[in-house]
């Protein structure tokens, strides 16, 4: 069981660095996708017997992380009709080393931490940080609208994968009311990619720079 | 089942969304803002019944929900001068978004659970985010852009450190528990790493929805683009919620022994805030940004408010409650002056007074209302909070809060007297906009209801104020 969940984690890291080192919008949202299918599996993994709520919620953020909102952004992707390169502000090589730095850093800090077992934490803690400094990275760094929302997402897997620390703390309605909070923000997200395109036919958020003191 | 008056509006959001007639969109929104102000008297006067342990009214829910509700009341009544003077627009996504964001920051005032907190907060974000744009133009795009981005960036942090909280109570012993009571009453236990950084991560988050320096980046922006009657409900409605929830965190903190970390962060970025709001407002040209960073100022001053400690929850709230309404009726009179010149910034509007007899003068009295001008409420409550400062020998914090208010005071009143005196420019003479009393009523309620507030509160808000404050310093 423990190696699973090494393998697990082990493979959401490296969909992070895949994310930051790619150079396509499609293969960043793939990666995405990916990572949503990757952290179902986790949730199963995580808790030895699979109770019906377990099994739910796994299958609920599956279809909607690996594949509802991937779904969501390639419409996007194919209605704005975008060059499909990625456009990074700080290059790829830069972006991919300081992605494994904060990885690196991610597994120091959670050493340092207390836990309360010694089976997941120690495991999910650190990959939950790094997940989340990757999706600060691609959050900064990338300037199209629709890899700023990717970046969003790896950074919502994140605080997810540290969630599942906490799973008997949340009642099913509220982990629901979670999922579909995210899934509305992307529905809208998207929808507002499709205008700013329309208005300034381009993605790069640079251009939204009109409002200023 | 949910209370409700969650429920109420919710059910409303999507009735009117598929409501065919652009005429009773509006009256649905008022009748529906109405009905949720009985139902929250009946909810408030009636003790709980059948309630679940992560949905429940206790004091500060209901102070949080009495406001949400009056407030909302006038920005309904307004919104149906708007649209009638907005015919051109469609405004079936806008009445349903402003139903569904009453239902959210409802849904804020239940919460008992740290998830269904942060579910509701970032309901009130999404629900909002439509409102922002719905001028549709390349400006108030980036608007939203940005303050939906920013602000789901924050809230996700947000969420983080309410995992965090959860795992300091894991770590603790004991079962795993997101209940404010459960945790509250095991604080003691809760391991203090954890809730530091939980903590840290809570300001992040929730400050970002509240506008604190250096979140703030968004909010001129979206309250600079979104009609009056939007930055209404976002600077008196939304930023409630989330510092309602920031002080919760506050007095959990507290009461798990560090209180003084909490604290100390909470008046340095309330003091940084102010210091920031008050250099941006100076020579501020834009009659709604400076609302905003008048915003900005205000969320300061609760955050200093709330890390001034036990002594100073009173009056933290009764700033709430007035800041809230105050800003309000002043982003709605700001509306009527867009309408009437065409513009918002000073280069555009003089003579506010002259050309709009009513909406320019409670304008007027707003900003000397917002700005702590005696003997509306929130002189009182500022004042309260000085000698709180004064009371616990902080020189230094009563000293900055004093200059703080003293420039941004300064820094508003320039702009606006140049907005309001003077002779009215030739577009603002021909102009067809006229006062109507639809439009000019509810910002002018909501300004009485400041100067209500000064001069005496009235029992049941007293009530209501005191119970909240009295349940918010509980171990701290």
């Amino acid at each position: 069981m423990t190696s699973l969940l090494d393998t697990l984690v082990a493979a959401l890291l490296l969909v992070n660095l895949v994310a930051l080192g790619t150079s396509r919008i499609g293969t960043m949202i793939r990666a995405v996708s990916l990572q949503g299918l990757l952290l179902g599996l986790l949730a199963l993994a995580a808790h030895g017997e699979v109770s019906n709520r377990v099994l739910l919620l796994a299958l609920a953020s599956v279809l909607l992380k690996a594949w509802l909102i991937p779904a969501v952004l390639f419409r996007a992707l194919r209605q704005v009709a975008i060059q499909r390169e990625v456009e990074p502000l700080l290059g790829l090589l830069p972006s991919l080393l300081l992605g494994a730095l904060a990885t690196a850093l991610a597994l120091a800090a959670a050493g340092r931490l207390p836990f309360a077992e010694e089976r997941l934490a120690p495991l999910f803690v650190p990959a939950a940080l790094a997940a989340i400094a990757a999706g600060l990275i691609l959050l900064v760094t990338r300037r199209k609208a629709i890899t700023q929302v990717v970046g969003y997402l790896v950074l919502e897997n994140g605080i997810f994968v540290f969630g599942l620390l906490l799973v008997e703390a949340m009642p099913f309605l509220v982990e629901v009311g979670v999922l579909l909070d995210l899934f509305v923000g992307i529905f809208v997200l998207s929808i507002i990619i499709h205008h700013i395109n329309r208005e300034f036919s381009s993605l790069d958020t640079r251009r939204l720079s009109q409002l200023k003191e | 089942m949910p209370p409700l008056p969650v429920l109420l509006p919710l059910a409303m959001a999507i009735a009117v969304f598929l409501t065919p007639s652009k005429v009773w969109r509006p009256r649905l929104l008022a009748a529906t803002a109405l009905g949720h102000c009985l139902l929250t008297a009946a909810a408030i006067r009636r003790p709980e019944t059948a309630a679940t342990d992560w949905l429940r009214l206790d004091a500060p829910g209901r102070l949080l929900l009495a406001l949400v509700s009056a407030l909302f009341l006038s920005c309904a009544v307004y919104s149906v001068g708007y649209l009638r003077y907005r015919p051109e627009r469609a405004n079936r996504r806008f009445t349903a978004c402003l139903l569904a964001a009453l239902g959210a920051m409802s849904l804020v005032a239940y919460a008992q659970h740290l998830g269904v907190l942060w579910v509701g907060i970032e309901a009130t974000t999404l629900a909002s985010a439509p409102l922002v744009y719905f001028n549709r133009s390349a400006r108030s795009i980036e608007a939203t852009w940005k303050y939906l981005l920013l602000s789901s960036v924050g809230i996700a942090l947000a969420l983080l450190g309410s995992f965090f909280v959860g795992y300091a109570a894991l770590l603790g012993g004991g079962e795993a528990s997101l209940l404010f009571p459960d945790l509250l009453a095991r604080a003691g236990e809760l391991s203090r790493p954890w809730l530091r950084a939980g903590f840290v991560l809570l300001l992040v988050g929730y400050g970002t929805k509240m506008g604190l320096v250096p979140m703030h980046t968004w909010k001129p922006d979206a309250y600079g683009e979104a009609p009056g009657v939007v930055g209404a409900l976002l600077a008196g409605g939304l930023t409630s919620c989330a510092f309602l929830a920031l002080l919760r965190f506050a007095q959990l903190t507290s009461a798990a022994g560090e209180g003084l970390f909490a604290n100390r962060l909470l008046v340095a970025v309330g003091l940084t805030s102010m210091g920031a709001a008050a250099a941006l407002l100076l020579g501020q040209r834009d009659l709604k940004r400076m609302l905003a960073y008048s915003s900005v100022e205000q969320m300061g001053i609760l955050a200093l408010a709330a890390g001034l400690g036990a002594g100073a929850t009173f009056a933290a709230l009764l700033h709430l409650v007035a800041n809230a309404l105050g800003k309000a009726g002043l982003f709605l009179a700001a509306g009527n002056i867009h309408r009437a010149f065409g513009g918002k910034t000073t280069d555009e509007i003089r003579g506010a007074l002259r050309r709009l007899p009513r909406s320019g003068p409670v304008f007027l009295c707003g900003l000397f209302a917002i700005t702590g001008s005696p003997p509306f409420g929130l002189f009182v409550s500022k004042l309260l909070l000085l000698q709180a400062a004064l009371a616990a020998s902080r020189w230094w914090v009563a000293g900055l809060f004093v200059a703080f208010l003293l420039l941004v005071f300064a820094g508003m009143g320039r702009t606006s007297l140049a907005a309001l005196q003077g002779r009215p420019t030739r577009y603002a003479r021909q102009s067809e906009y006229r006062d109507r009393w639809i439009s000019f009523a509810p910002p002018l309620a909501l300004v009485a209801l400041v100067l209500l507030l000064g001069l005496h509160i009235p029992v049941p808000v007293r009530t209501l104020l005191e119970e909240a404050a009295r349940a918010l310093e509980v171990g701290r």
